[in-house]
């Protein structure tokens, strides 16, 4: 089955963005696909209700670690709020479509992030 | 460099059969089906063609049946089998039971649900976990109405040799009818249809360096088998279409090629494997070779990098110039781990984590030495952010 990335998706797998942990993180989530086995860990850091830094790690496909990586570029230095409303469309249009097989990468990464969000949100109350 | 590791997807057309498929397609292009000169001509070609594969597989010439491929061939042979052969007379031999092995191709698989869907009884016959067929299994899985045993000859995914000799002198003894697809084993394992006692075997040419949209089925003309495919009646009446020339003398050819220079290939892809297998476990940590390591094809290497995921391997080393293959989720459009490594017993967590890397007669050592360097970076890379531990 041939897959068809963009070059786009290629070039965020090669070299993916905010990649790793953030030590002193102020928010984390672990999410996994059941379905295929992949998983996504979200570090969030929030300063003046900014995520001030996103980072991830990832045990999945090119496709997992392309949508964690231009979903944490375009999060990074927005309110907490809006970060919250994020759609996973934007990601799969941002990254000039995905492979129909891998939208559920972009859920993922995104339902991560607002996991993260939710984690510190708990810690803060 | 471009490295193609992924010789049980399909092969290189060796040039040398390319020469000889040329003339049937340009100049000697007449129906084999013709009664002229051009097709009468064309038609002793095919015969030569059937005398020398009969010859080398070791069968009787005359139940050999060109198609398409091993997928037309295992659906030729499965459904033909047990639809043509369903709710007999008493005593006619007959039945509905079909076993056919936990690890077959989806060609094999997918055919033995459509059956299953038909109202057949289709059972699965387990592996152990070193990936090989258990005969005592299938001893205690037969019944008086089973037609049918299908087992594969080699593995395709994890190459583990199974024991079609003694699975075909149960199955003869039993008088239960018993195919193979052999499409793994050329020229790796030596195929003899008749001492396998073999009624049914597949085979793909260029699975072994011939053209692509050529096979064969050996079928045993004694079993009943409704075509299906009609038309013009060639191949005894069992599969119609004009015969595709060129692909048959192909295909003739790169077996004979193959089984010539058996043990020439054989020794230069083992050494190299095995070089290979070394390497990797020297130089790169947690890492476990799937499936049996002596009972196996020596061009298969079916390798667990563990805590990272294969299409992702697969994709970096893509970018590098190699070609391999993986069994992980991601990688299929079902999105659904490989059935085989899931038959061998890998746990979930590993059972996305793996590589299938294929030799051929064209790989070289300077190939291989540059793999393992794309490699190390590779799995460097991609551990470097995993989650797992």
């Amino acid at each position: 089955m041939a897959l068809h990335y963009s070059k786009k998706v290629m070039e965020h797998f090669l070299h993916p963005r905010n990649i790793g942990e953030i030590k002193d993180h102020d928010g984390f989530a672990e999410v996994g696909n059941p379905v295929c086995g992949d998983q996504l860990g979200f570090y969030i850091k929030v300063k003046d209700g900014k995520l001030e830094d996103v980072k991830f790690l990832s045990f999945g496909c090119a496709s997992n670690i392309a949508t964690a990586s231009i979903l944490t570029e375009e999060v990074k230095g927005m309110s907490v709020e809006e970060a919250k409303k994020f759609d996973w469309n934007k990601v799969v249009k941002d990254l000039g479509g995905l492979p129909t097989q891998k939208v559920h990468c972009s859920i993922l990464a995104v339902e991560g992030l607002k996991k993260a969000i939710e984690d510190y949100e708990k810690s803060k109350k | 460099m471009q490295v193609y590791l992924d010789n049980s997807a399909t092969t290189r057309l060796d040039e040398r059969v390319f020469e000889k498929m040329k003339p049937y397609l340009t100049e000697k292009y007449g129906n084999a089906s013709s009664i002229h000169f051009m097709g009468e001509e064309n038609s002793l070609t095919l015969l030569k063609a059937k005398e020398q594969i009969g010859r080398i597989l070791n069968c009787d010439h005359s139940n050999l049946i060109f198609t398409s491929g091993a997928t037309e061939s295992n659906n030729m042979v499965l459904k033909g089998v047990m639809r043509s052969n369903k709710d007999p007379e008493p005593s006619s031999g007959g039945g509905n039971h079909i076993l056919v092995s936990a690890i077959e191709h989806p060609s094999i698989l997918e055919t033995a649900k459509q059956l299953k869907e038909e109202g057949f009884d289709v059972e699965y016959i387990p592996v152990d976990s070193s990936g090989v067929v258990d005969l005592t299994q299938i001893k205690k899985m037969v019944r008086p109405e089973t037609l049918l045993i299908s087992v594969m000859a080699v593995n395709n995914e994890i190459g583990t040799i199974q024991p079609v000799e003694t699975i075909g002198a149960f199955a003869r003894k039993k008088g239960i009818l018993f195919h193979t697809d052999a499409v793994q084993a050329v020229p790796y394992k030596t195929i003899d249809i008749r001492g396998w006692n073999a009624d049914f075997l597949s085979l793909s040419a260029h699975k072994f360096n011939g053209p692509k949209g050529v096979g064969l089925a050996y079928i045993n003309r004694r079993v009943k088998i409704r075509p299906f495919m009609a038309g013009g009646g060639q191949e005894y009446g069992l599969r119609s279409g004009t015969h595709n020339l060129p692909g048959i003398v192909g295909m003739a050819e790169a077996l004979r090629l193959a089984y010539e220079e058996q043990d020439e290939i054989v020794k230069k892809v083992s050494e190299l494997s095995a070089y290979f297998w070394k390497r990797i476990q020297e130089e790169i940590e947690d890492v476990q070779l799937n499936g049996d390591l002596k009972n196996r094809n020596p061009n298969n290497l079916n390798i667990m990098f563990r805590r990272i995921e294969g299409e992702a391997i697969l994709m970096d080393l893509s970018t590098k110039g190699i070609c391999v293959s993986t069994g992980s989720a991601c990688s299929s459009n079902k999105l659904q781990a490989s059935n085989i490594l899931k038959a061998i017993g890998l746990k979930d967590n590993d059972l996305n984590s793996n590589i299938r890397f294929t030799l051929g007669k064209f790989n070289t050592k300077e190939e291989i030495d540059y793999t393992v360097g794309a490699l190390k970076e590779t799995v460097a890379r991609l551990r470097s952010f995993t989650p797992l531990k």
